[in-house]
């Protein structure tokens, strides 16, 4: 019989026994509810080994293709190791190599992890300076094309970790990472489906990173980014963005400024209004949501009610902690 | 005999019933504000759990986890008219998805059928 390893024991599983069933028979306490698939309580992330085709037919591409599977619906053919998806926060040592102000407001990091990290473009990591300060990032970087980990911070008025990023954290030094975490992330398999973006402030590094590899993987259908920010001299990407439009004409992108009379080829207004104005109708479309969570929550609700099924709107809300 | 559940479509029909079905819920404003909320893929979730169980499939749900997992919402006023408000999507769900008429019927009886521990009467 196959073995649960779950925390570095192994537990033998018995017959038909679901991997719920063999952690909970050996009384470890993991969340479950309605046992039938349905309410994803009892959602587990496979380390090692394969889960069945079963137990992740409902889940978001995303997860799937990160190993993660309902425990309540798949019985082992082989020995796996799972955890529960927040257990597994190792940190490791990255050296900082080079740090770059692309606007008023936000610096470019790229690190050196001490090992290297598996990632998807638009996961996010974890930071711990030597104060034990942690805080989540957005790696705009692509693990295939891109040697360094690349993150963007915006310094915030309240906020510690970035006056300290931007101001303590200097080329040499080294930082605590952890991860990657998170699901916003481009799934391949349908290269010819319209996706749409919308980014707020640093919104913009999953982003980018999720939009290259969209187009490294071979996507056709047009992709639309939303870039949205208060006063112009935010658009930290601008040129490197109109370039990437210019190469490919799958691509468009959308400068969006709320706060001040816009520049020419500039837009007036917030990003993800103008977005869903231009797209009222989502049926079929991919939508990625990142940066500011009152604009991701509303956004998320309104896309779905344009028509985007709840399986293809990805988001991240960058979430600020309380001081 | 197969079961309601198998004679709808299984999994599948809950799968394309699910959207439709939430996205008639958020877009009533006489109900919304219940299923408001900052986690919609949870709600989503919940949604997906609860057309299973009106279509007869698999759940281990029992009457006093419904009284427990309503009675908040109770509290803040949830009451019959809110009730049948949630039954006349699910039934409309159905309809557009050409399900007949006499399955329907047994899935309104189901759903109807969780009235007094959803509204923990």
């Amino acid at each position: 019989m196959p073995e649960i390893i779950y925390q570095g024991k192994a537990y033998p599983c018995q017959p038909d026994e679901t991997v719920l069933d063999t952690l909970r028979r050996n009384g470890i306490e993991v969340p479950y509810s309605c046992c039938a698939g349905a309410c994803h309580t009892c959602m587990l992330h496979c380390l090692k080994g394969e889960v069945s085709e079963r137990s992740q037919k409902d889940l978001k591409p995303a997860l799937k293709n990160l190993k993660y599977f309902l425990a309540c619906q798949c019985v082992p053919e082989q020995d796996v190791e799972v955890a529960l998806p927040d257990d597994e926060d190792v940190y490791v040592s990255a050296r900082l190599v080079e740090k770059e102000q692309l606007s008023p407001t936000v610096w470019r990091f790229r690190l050196e992890a001490a090992v290297p990290i598996y990632y998807h473009a638009g996961q996010f990591l974890n930071l711990k300076n030597e104060a034990g300060w942690v805080r989540s990032y957005s790696l705009a970087s692509l693990p295939n094309e891109d040697e360094f980990l690349e993150l963007h911070v915006r310094r915030m008025p309240d906020g510690q970790m970035s006056h300290w990023l931007i101001d303590h954290f200097s080329v040499g030094m080294h930082i605590e990472i952890e991860g990657p975490n998170g699901h916003c992330l481009y799934t391949d398999g349908e290269p010819e489906r319209p996706l749409i973006m919308v980014g707020t402030g640093t919104g913009l590094a999953p982003l980018v990173g999720i939009l290259r590899d969209a187009l490294h993987q071979g996507h056709r259908g047009p992709i639309h980014l939303y870039h949205g920010v208060r006063t112009h001299d935010e658009l930290y990407l601008h040129e490197s963005l109109l370039a990437m439009a210019q190469q490919h004409n799958n691509v468009y992108y959308h400068a969006c400024v709320s706060g001040d009379e816009p520049a020419e080829g500039l837009q007036a207004g917030r990003a993800a209004d103008i977005a869903l104005g231009e797209h009222p109708d989502l049926k079929g479309w991919r939508v990625f949501l990142c940066g500011a969570p009152e604009m991701v929550q509303q956004t998320r609700k309104k896309a779905f009610l344009a028509g985007a099924s709840m399986q293809d709107i990805s988001a991240d809300a960058f979430t600020t902690p309380e001081h | 005999m197969s079961t309601l559940f198998e004679k709808i479509g299984g999994d599948a029909a809950v799968n394309a019933a699910v959207d439709i079905f939430y996205r008639k819920v958020l877009a009533d404003d006489s109900i919304s504000h219940f299923f408001e909320t900052t986690d919609m893929e949870a709600q989503h979730a919940k949604q997906k759990a609860f057309l299973t169980m009106a279509f007869g499939g698999p759940n281990n749900y029992t009457g006093a986890d419904m009284r427990k997992a309503h009675a908040p919402l109770v509290a803040k006023g949830l009451n019959e008219d809110h009730f049948n408000a949630v039954a006349g999507h699910l039934q409309a769900t159905l309809e557009e998805l050409n399900v007949p008429a006499d399955l329907i019927g047994e899935v309104m009886a189901i759903a109807g059928s969780t009235k007094d521990d959803v509204l923990n009467r």
